[in-house]
C-alpha cells in the first residue's frame, strides 16, 4: 500500500480501517540466504539496501527486542556531512545525498529537513580547526560557509554575545546538514525491506553464531537456529557481546550518551547549532516543538541507557552560557543510549576472519546520519564481498596496522574521549 | 554516581575521571609483539556485567582507583588502588 | 464559583486580582491560579496541541495536562506553567497559550473538522511531494502549529542556583504516609529530609474531609507540620519536587521560591535545583486519579472526581452547579458526599452494575457515559444504562478510573512496576532503587489508615536497618472509607474517546497503531506520540495500555510499559545550569601580570581557562597587526618581556625521578646534568606526540618539566597513571607548581641587560650558557632561571615565587623599556616562533608523531619509551605520511590561512588529490613576508617545490613553496650571544 495525501483522504472518508500493518510479523525459517542480526537503524537500511540494489530478498533481519528500540530511537536526529578524515569524508558525503532522496526512495516521510548547522567556534585556534575541516568538506565535493561574527549575529541574534564565558569569534554553516525524524527512518526502513520480502523478526535474540572450519554456518536464537551461509552483525552497543559468540574481541567499548528535550515551544531555533567549548553542545528544534539537546559521553563504559547529573547538568549549563533564552525552556525528558565508541571514534564496516561473517559497529554517537550509507555499504560488502567505495576506510585491522585511523577528535586510542 | 576512594571515602564522581578498563595497568614488554599490544591499547573485552575500570581522583587526593563495578546496574563492589598493584 | 464555609487554603480577608488573557479576574491569597479561575467559572484555558479542542482544568497537581500557560513577571516570560501550581499573586498576568486570535475564538479548530485526516501517523504517509515543498511549505506550518508556548529571545536574567543537601533518609512526598514516616525516622535520631511538590504538608488530606484523631485532615497536617519543625534533625522542604533518582543514593530535586510573591525576591533564587545525597529513601508519592476514555471525555468542565472534591475542600470552590460522578470505584463517591454536606446535590453514574450509594445522593448503577456536548463547556452527558441511553445535564463531571501509585522514581533505574491485579493498577517492584522503599499509596495501599500504618512500619525497618533506635509514633485513628474498584478502561461509542490530553491522542489512534503492527507499547507511544508530551503520560499511560492490551488481544502485564525517566516533571534549563550564564560557566585563571596587562589597555584572549594578552597596543598604533609587527621587531632588536605563567611546571623528585622521565618521555634524561634543560618530547601510548616542553635538572633527583598551556593538566593526569598504574616500584614523586611560580620570558640581545638589572646578581654566558639553569634571586627572594628561547633569540625564562609576580613584572618591564624594549603578547609570541619552525598544539593535533614533526631521532634507540613500540606501527612510518614543512607565497597573492589545504599544481582540487593542510601562518615582519607551517605528503623531500594552497572559504589559490620550517636564522646563532 502505497502512501500519499489521496491515501489519507480515502482512509479518512472510510472510518480509517483500511491501514495496513507496516510491515509483517513472519515466524522465522529454517534458513535465509542472509541473516542481519540487529534491527535498528543500521540494520534495518542493511536489509533494504540488500533487496533493493542486490536483489538479495531471502534475509532474515533478528531483533531481539522491538525494531528500532535502540539508538534509532533515542537520538538527538542530526544528519550531517562535515566530517574531515579521509575515509569518513566520502562516507558521509555519500550518506547526505540518499538522505536527500529518502522519502521518495522509502514513500514514508522521514521529515529530513535541510535547516542547516552552524558550529560555533571561540578561539582563533578553533577557527582554524574549523577551516580545515570546512575545506576538507569542500575538497569532498560538499559544501560549507564561514559566517563572520556580523552574519552570526544575524542568523542566531539570540546567542549571548556580550557576556558568554568564551566570546564568540564566529561560525561555520552547513547548509544541507539538519535532521529527520528518527523513527520514521526506522520504520520507513522496515517497511520498505518488508515489502521487498526480507523477513523482520522481532523478539528473537541471537544467543550463538555456528561456524565450523572458519566457515559461518547459521545462528542460534530464542527462536529456534537458523541456517545461513551469511551473518551480517550490526547491534551498535552490543556489539562486543554478539562478536564474542564469534570469538571475537573488538577495539569497541560501550558507553552511555544522554540527550534531552524540552516541551513543546512555538519556533525559535531554526538550524542545528553546536558548540565546541569545554565539551561538545548541540541543539536543534524538533517538528514538534521541543528543543532537543546533548553534549558529551558521561565517560564510564555502560550499558544501562541512562546516566547521571553531572553531564545533564553541564549540558544545561553550556546552554546558559551560549544560548541563555532557552533557560525557560523546561527539560521534559532524559534518555540514554549505549554507544559502541571504537578504539579512533570511527566506525568499522569489515569481512572478519570468518567466513561469511561480517561486522559493522563501532558508530560511537554519530550513527544516526550514516544510516542510509551504513545500511547501502554494507549491503555491498555483503552482496559482493568487497567494500563500497565509499567506506574502504572501515576497516577492523587499521588499529593493527596504524594505517589509515580515522580519529577525527585527535585524541587516541582511548575510546570515551571521542 | 558516587566513587569509593579509598584515600577519601565516598566522593562524586564529579570529582573523577574515567581513562578505562584496568588492563590498562597491564603494559606489554616492548617486544610482546603486535597482538598483545594491539590487545592492550584496542580490544577489549568489554562486559555487560562486572568490570574493573581505572578511575584518577583528580578533584581530589589524585589517587588512581581501581573500581570494581558492573556496567548493566552502575553499582559499585569495591574499589582499591591502583598502586597496590592487580590484584 | 465560591462556597461559603469552605476552603481552608484561602484567607477571605485578602484579596488579590490577577489577570488571564487581558481580563482582570479576583481571588483570595492561597488560592492557585487554577482555583481562581474556577471560582469565576472560567471553564476553557487553552487550546490542544493538534486539534486546537477547547480545554479545561482537570487535576490539581503538576499533572495537569490542559491548564498551561505563559506567565508574565516583569522581563520574564515563562511558558508552559501550569495554573494548578501557581498561586496567585496581586497583578499576576497570564496567558493562555496556543491558540490564535483567542482562546474563545481560534482558528485552528479548523483542525478538528478535518481530524479523520490527521489521526496516528499522518505525517510519514503525506507531505513527501512535491519534494521541496517539504521544507519550503509544509514544515514551516507544521513548526508554527506545534509547540504550546514560546521563549522570549532574549534572557530576563533571574537568578538560579544549584546547591547540594546530605541526609541519611530522604522522605519523598509529605502526605499521610510520609509525615508519619518522616517523624518516625526523625524520632530515631535520623538525619532526615522530607521533601514535597506543594507549598504545605498534607498531602491528599488536603483535598479530603477525613479527620485524623478527631482533627480535620488539613489540621492534623499542620500539627506534624509544627512537630518536624521543632526537630533539628528534620527538615522539611517545601515546594520542591524530586526530580530523578540516580546511581548511588543521588537524588535531583527542583525547589521553587517565592511564588506567591508579586515582586521577585531579592535574597532569593527563583528556583533551587538541589543534588541530594542520602543513604536511603522512602518514596510516598501518593497515588494520582486517572480517568476513563469516552466519547468526548475532553470537554471543559470534565474533571478528575478528586479534583472537584478538592477544589471545593481545599479552596471553597464549587467547579459547577450542577455535578454528575462517573466511575467505577468507592472513592469517587466521596465528591458526591462532600458537596452534598455544602448543599449541592450529585448524580453518580458507577459502571459497576452493583455499585452502592455510600449516602445520600441519586446513583445510577450500571451507567457509562457515552457523550458529551456542550460549545467550549460541559452542559450535558449523555449515558447508557440497562440498555437505554438518556442525557444528564450537567455543567461539570469528575470522573475516576482508579488511582495510579506514583512509581516513577523506582522506575528511575531501568526498573519496571509490577501489575496488581487487586487494585488494577501498576505498583513498585522491591529493590527497583538500591536503598529506596515505598510507603503508603505509592505502594498500593489505598486505605488511610493503612497508609498511615505503612509509613510508619517502613520507616522503621529502615532505621533499624542503618541501626538507629526507632520508638515508633501512634498511629491516628481515622474514619475507614470503601476502595473497592472494577477496571473500566475506555467506553466505546460515537465520537472520539480522548486518552493523552496534551498531544490529543485517543482511543482510536491506538487501535490504529495496533492496525498497523505498532504492538509494542514502546511503538505504540512513539507511532501515536502518546504519552511525550509534557505530562509524559501522567494520565494516559495505563489507559493507553490497556486500550493497545485489548486491541492486541493481550493482558495488561503482558503489554508492558514504557520506561520511566527522570526527571518527574519538567525542570527549567537555567536550574539545571544554574551558576552558568556569562562567566559562570567555566573558571577564569588569570596571571600574576594581568593587572598590569590590564592597566597597558593590552586586549586579552582565552588560553583554555587562562586570559592572556594579545598584544600591547601603543599610541598611533590603529591594527593589531601594528602593534604586533612592532613587537616582533622589538624582541629581535632589542628586548621583549611575556608572561608565560600558564604553561605547565611540573616538578619532579625521588631516586628514580630520572628513570621515570625516561620512560614518559622519548628522549633520555636520566642523564641530564645538574643544571641543564633539555627538550622533551612526550607520546601517548599509541605512539603519536602527545606534548613537548622542555625539562630542567634542578639537582641531584630533582627535576622541573614544564608542558604546553593546552595539555598541563592531561600530562599530569598522564604521570600520576604512569607512577601509579605502570610503575608503582619507581620512587619518584611529583606536584604540579603552575601556580606557584611566576614565569617570565626576557627575550631579545638585551635580555641579559634586562635581567642584570632585576637579579641580585648578573649573569654571565659562561657560567650560564644556552640550555642551563639556575637558583638566583630578585630583591632577595629565591628564584629559578633557565636560558631557554621560544623566540629563537638569546632569551631567558625567569620564575619567581607567584606572590611577588606582579612586582617582577614591573620591574623586568620598567628595565626592558629602558633598553628600548617592552612586554609583547600572544600575536607576536606566535610570530616569533613560527619564524623559528617551533610548533605549537596547531601542529600538535593528536595525530602526528615524532617522524611526521621531524623529530623522529629524538626518540631514543636504546630505550623504551611511552609509545614505542605503537609509533613502530607500519601505518605510523608510511613514506607518504604528511610531513612538517615550512611554506612561503612565491605568486602574486601573499595571503596564507590555516585551515588550508595543499594540493600539486595542475591537479583538480579534490579530496583525493589532497596533499597536506596549512597549520599556523603569519606575517613576518623580520622577513617581510607571509609565512605558514603545514603538513605535506612526503615534505621533506619536496623543499623547493611549488604546490598550490587553496583555501575556500575565502576563494584564495595561492602558489607556496616548500621550505626548511626554520625560515630565521637556522643555525641558531642568535641564541648563543
Amino acid at each position: 500500500m502505497a502512501f500519499s495525501a489521496l491515501r489519507i483522504l480515502k482512509e479518512g472518508l472510510t472510518g480509517n480501517k483500511g491501514w495496513q500493518p507496516h510491515w509483517r510479523d513472519p515466524a522465522p525459517k529454517e534458513e535465509y540466504d542472509v541473516v542481519i542480526i540487529g534491527g535498528g537503524g543500521h540494520g534495518l537500511s542493511t536489509a533494504y539496501y540488500l533487496a533493493k540494489e542486490h536483489g538479495i530478498t531471502n534475509v532474515a533481519v533478528l531483533e531481539k527486542g522491538w525494531i528500532g528500540g535502540g539508538n534509532v530511537g533515542r537520538n538527538t536526529t542530526i544528519v550531517r556531512a562535515n566530517y574531515m578524515v579521509p575515509g569518513n569524508s566520502e562516507f558521509y558525503s555519500h550518506s547526505l545525498k540518499l538522505w536527500e532522496g529518502l522519502d521518495a526512495d522509502l514513500n514514508y516521510n522521514v521529515m529530513h529537513s535541510q535547516r542547516g548547522q552552524i558550529t560555533i567556534f571561540n578561539s582563533d585556534g578553533a577557527r582554524d580547526a574549523a577551516m580545515r575541516r570546512a575545506n576538507a568538506v569542500i575538497n569532498q565535493g560538499d559544501d560549507a560557509e564561514l559566517l563572520s561574527l556580523g552574519q552570526l549575529k544575524k542568523t542566531l541574534p539570540y546567542l549571548d554575545y556580550d557576556q558568554t564565558r568564551f566570546p564568540i569569534y564566529g561560525g561555520m554553516l552547513y547548509r544541507r546538514a539538519g535532521t529527520a525524524r528518527h523513527d520514521a527512518v526506522a520504520w520507513g526502513l522496515a517497511r520498505g525491506a518488508d515489502r521487498r520480502g526480507v523477513d523482520i523478526i522481532q523478539n528473537c535474540e541471537v544467543t550463538g553464531i555456528d561456524t565450523a572450519g572458519g566457515v559461518v554456518q547459521g545462528v542460534q536464537t530464542s527462536r529456534g537456529a537458523i541456517r545461513t551461509k551469511k551473518v551480517a552483525i550490526v547491534v551498535a552497543g552490543r556489539s562486543s557481546q554478539v562478536a564474542a559468540m564469534a570469538g571475537m574481541r573488538l577495539p569497541i567499548e560501550s558507553h552511555v550518551l544522554q540527550a534531552f528535550v524540552t516541551e513543546g515551544l512555538k519556533p525559535c531555533i531554526d538550524h542545528v547549532v553546536s558548540y565546541g567549548m569545554l565539551g561538545h553542545f548541540y541543539i536543534s528544534q524538533s517538528d514538534k516543538g521541543g528543543l532537543v539537546f546533548g553534549g558529551n559521553l558521561d565517560g564510564y563504559a555502560s550499558y544501562a541507557a541512562r546516566g547521571n547529573l553531572p553531564m545533564a547538568e553541564h549540558v544545561c549549563e553550556a546552554a546558559m552560557t551560549l544560548m541563555p533564552m532557552i533557560g525557560r525552556a523546561k527539560m521534559l525528558r532524559s534518555w540514554g543510549g549505549i554507544m559502541d565508541m571504537s578504539s579512533d571514534g570511527s566506525p568499522i564496516i569489515d569481512k572478519t576472519h570468518i567466513d561469511g561473517l561480517y561486522f559493522n559497529g563501532g558508530w560511537c554517537y554519530g550513527g544516526f546520519k550514516a544510516i542510509p550509507a551504513s545500511g547501502n555499504c554494507y549491503a555491498h560488502l555483503i552482496a559482493q564481498d568487497r567494500p563500497h567505495p565509499a567506506a574502504t576506510g572501515f576497516r577492523l585491522d587499521r588499529f593493527t596496522t596504524g594505517r589509515g585511523l580515522l580519529d577525527e577528535e585527535g585524541t587516541g586510542s582511548h575510546h570515551n574521549l571521542h | 554516581m558516587k566513587i569509593p576512594c579509598p584515600l577519601c571515602g565516598q566522593r562524586d564522581s564529579r570529582e573523577f575521571s574515567y581513562l578505562g578498563h584496568a588492563s590498562l595497568m597491564d603494559r606489554p614488554a616492548p617486544d610482546a609483539g603486535d597482538a598483545a599490544w594491539d590487545d592492550y591499547l584496542h580490544n577489549r573485552e568489554n562486559p555487560a556485567g562486572v568490570t574493573e575500570d581505572l578511575w584518577s581522583h583528580d578533584y581530589g587526593c589524585a589517587a588512581w582507583v581501581v573500581v570494581t563495578r558492573n556496567t548493566v546496574t552502575h553499582g559499585i563492589l569495591s574499589a582499591r588502588l591502583a598502586k597496590e598493584g592487580t590484584s | 464559583m465560591r462556597v461559603e464555609g469552605k476552603g481552608h487554603a484561602i484567607d477571605r480577608t485578602e484579596k488579590l486580582s490577577f489577570q488571564f488573557d487581558g481580563k482582570t479576574i479576583g481571588g483570595f491569597a492561597g488560592d492557585t491560579l487554577a482555583s481562581a479561575l474556577l471560582a469565576n467559572d472560567v471553564r476553557l484555558v487553552g487550546r490542544s496541541f493538534k486539534y486546537h479542542r477547547a480545554r479545561g482544568i482537570v487535576s490539581m497537581g503538576s499533572e495537569e495536562p490542559n491548564a498551561l500557560v505563559t506567565l508574565k513577571r516583569g522581563a520574564a516570560v515563562v511558558p508552559n506553567a501550569r495554573a494548578t501550581m501557581q498561586p496567585i499573586y496581586q497583578n499576576l498576568v497570564a496567558h493562555s497559550q496556543n491558540a490564535w486570535p483567542s482562546r474563545s475564538f481560534d482558528l485552528l479548530a479548523a483542525n478538528d473538522l478535518i481530524s479523520p485526516f490527521l489521526g496516528a501517523g499522518f505525517y510519514y504517509k503525506t507531505f513527501m511531494w512535491p519534494q521541496s515543498f517539504w521544507e519550503k511549505v509544509y514544515e514551516p506550518v507544521i513548526r508554527r502549529a506545534a509547540g504550546l508556548g514560546a521563549l522570549v529571545p532574549t534572557y530576563d536574567g533571574a537568578r538560579f542556583e544549584k546547591a547540594d543537601a546530605h541526609c541519611d533518609v530522604l522522605v519523598i512526598g509529605a502526605g499521610p504516609a510520609g509525615l508519619m514516616a518522616a517523624l518516625t525516622l526523625g524520632q530515631a535520631g535520623l538525619d532526615v529530609i522530607l521533601a514535597d511538590e506543594h507549598d504545605a504538608v498534607g498531602g491528599q488530606l488536603l483535598l479530603e474531609t477525613q479527620t485524623l484523631d478527631g482533627l480535620a485532615g488539613p489540621a492534623w497536617a499542620e500539627e506534624m507540620a509544627t512537630h518536624l519543625a521543632s526537630m533539628p534533625n528534620v527538615r522539611v522542604m517545601l515546594n520542591t519536587t524530586v526530580t530523578g533518582a540516580y546511581d548511588q543514593g543521588d537524588f535531583g530535586a527542583l525547589q521553587r521560591h517565592g511564588l506567591d510573591q508579586a515582586e521577585p525576591v531579592h535574597t532569593l533564587p527563583e528556583e533551587t535545583f538541589w543534588r541530594i545525597s542520602t543513604r536511603r529513601a522512602v518514596l510516598c508519592a501518593g497515588a494520582q486519579e486517572r480517568h476513563i476514555a469516552f466519547p468526548d471525555n475532553d470537554r471543559p468542565g470534565v474533571m478528575m472526581a478528586g479534583a472537584v472534591r478538592g477544589y471545593l475542600n481545599k479552596f471553597g470552590v464549587a467547579a459547577g452547579q450542577r455535578v454528575a460522578v462517573f466511575a467505577n470505584n468507592d472513592s469517587a463517591h466521596q465528591t458526591a458526599l462532600d458537596l452534598a454536606a455544602a448543599g449541592q446535590s450529585v448524580t453518580v453514574l458507577d459502571s459497576r452494575s452493583d455499585a452502592a450509594a455510600q449516602g445520600d445522593y441519586e446513583l445510577l448503577a450500571g451507567a457509562q457515559v457515552v457523550g458529551t456536548s456542550g460549545r467550549q463547556g460541559l452542559r450535558k452527558i449523555t449515558f447508557t444504562q440497562d440498555g437505554n441511553t438518556r442525557s444528564l445535564a450537567c455543567d461539570c463531571l469528575g470522573v475516576s478510573g482508579g488511582w495510579n501509585p506514583m512509581v516513577h522514581l523506582t522506575c528511575h533505574m531501568n526498573g519496571r512496576p509490577t501489575w496488581d491485579e487487586d487494585i488494577a493498577s501498576f505498583v513498585p517492584t522491591p529493590g527497583s532503587i538500591p536503598g529506596m522503599v515505598t510507603a503508603g499509596s505509592c505502594g498500593g495501599l489505598m486505605e488511610t489508615s493503612a497508609v498511615l500504618a505503612d509509613g510508619v512500619n517502613v520507616a522503621a525497618a529502615v532505621a533499624k536497618d542503618l541501626g538507629a533506635v526507632a520508638p515508633t509514633p501512634p498511629i491516628p485513628a481515622t474514619d475507614a472509607r470503601p476502595t473497592g474498584l472494577e477496571p473500566l478502561w475506555h467506553v466505546p461509542g460515537h465520537g472520539r474517546g480522548w486518552l493523552d490530553f496534551q498531544n490529543d491522542v485517543t482511543t482510536k489512534d491506538v487501535q490504529q497503531a495496533a492496525q498497523e503492527n505498532f504492538r509494542s507499547v514502546e511503538h505504540m507511544k512513539r507511532y501515536t506520540t502518546q504519552g511525550m508530551a509534557p505530562d509524559q503520560g501522567k494520565m494516559s499511560n495505563v489507559l493507553a495500555l490497556a486500550v493497545l492490551a485489548d486491541a492486541t488481544g493481550r493482558g495488561i502485564p503482558e503489554t508492558g510499559t514504557t520506561t520511566f525517566r527522570p526527571p518527574y516533571v519538567p525542570v527549567s534549563i537555567a536550574a539545571l545550569g544554574a551558576g552558568a550564564h556569562g562567566k559562570g560557566f567555566a573558571p577564569e585563571r588569570f596571571t600574576t601580570s594581568h593587572a598590569a596587562t590590564v592597566a597597558r589597555k593590552a586586549p586579552l584572549i582565552e588560553a583554555g581557562f587562562w586570559y592572556r594578552p594579545s598584544y600591547f597596543p601603543q599610541p598611533g598604533e590603529r591594527t593589531w597587526r601594528d602593534s604586533c609587527d612592532r613587537e616582533v621587531a622589538m624582541v629581535r632588536s632589542a628586548v621583549g618581556v611575556c608572561d608565560v605563567s600558564t604553561l605547565g611546571k611540573i616538578d619532579i623528585q625521588g631516586p628514580d625521578a630520572g628513570a621515570f622521565l625516561d620512560l614518559v618521555y622519548t628522549g633520555r634524561f636520566s642523564t641530564l646534568k645538574v643544571g641543564k634543560v633539555k627538550y622533551g618530547l612526550m607520546l601517548r601510548e599509541d605512539g603519536f606526540v602527545l606534548d613537548d616542553g622542555t625539562t630542567a635538572c634542578l639537582g641531584e633527583n630533582h627535576f622541573l618539566m614544564t608542558t604546553t598551556t593546552a595539555a598541563a593538566g592531561q600530562v599530569m593526569r598522564h604521570l600520576e597513571f604512569v607512577h601509579q598504574c605502570l610503575r608503582p616500584d619507581f620512587n619518584v614523586s611529583f606536584a604540579s607548581v603552575t601556580e606557584q611560580w611566576a614565569q617570565f620570558a626576557v627575550a631579545g640581545p638585551k635580555s641579559r641587560a634586562v635581567l642584570d638589572a632585576v637579579l641580585d646578581a648578573p649573569v654571565t654566558n659562561k657560567a650560564f650558557p644556552v640550555m642551563g639553569c639556575g637558583d638566583f634571586s630578585v630583591g632577595g627572594q629565591n628564584a629559578r632561571l633557565f636560558r631557554i628561547s621560544f623566540s629563537g633569540e638569546h632569551a631567558y625564562e625567569l620564575a619567581v615565587p607567584a606572590r611577588f609576580g606582579a612586582a617582577v613584572f614591573d620591574a623586568l618591564l620598567a628595565a626592558a623599556e629602558q633598553q628600548g624594549g617592552g612586554p609583547y603578547g600572544m600575536e607576536a609570541l606566535n610570530v616569533l616562533r613560527i619564524e623559528k619552525g617551533f610548533i605549537t598544539h596547531a601542529e600538535i593535533d593528536g595525530r602526528v608523531t615524532a617522524g611526521d614533526l621531524g623529530m623522529g631521532k629524538m626518540v631514543a634507540v636504546s630505550k623504551d619509551c611511552i609509545g614505542k613500540t605503537a609509533s613502530a606501527r607500519p601505518g605510523l612510518n608510511d613514506p607518504d605520511r604528511a610531513q612538517l614543512v615550512g611554506l612561503k607565497p612565491v605568486g602574486a597573492v601573499k595571503k596564507i590561512l590555516a585551515g588550508a589545504h595543499l594540493f600539486n599544481a595542475g591537479d583538480d582540487v579534490h579530496r583525493t588529490t589532497d596533499q597536506g593542510h596549512v597549520t599556523s601562518a603569519c606575517f613576518s615582519p623580520t622577513l617581510d613576508s607571509t609565512l605558514a607551517l603545514g603538513f605535506l605528503k612526503n615534505g621533506r623531500a619536496r623543499i623547493g617545490e611549488t604546490v598550490v594552497m587553496v583555501e575556500h572559504l575565502n576563494d584564495l589559490h595561492v602558489q607556496v613553496e616548500v621550505c626548511d620550517p626554520v625560515f630565521f636564522d637556522p643555525d641558531g646563532g642568535r641564541l648563543r650571544d
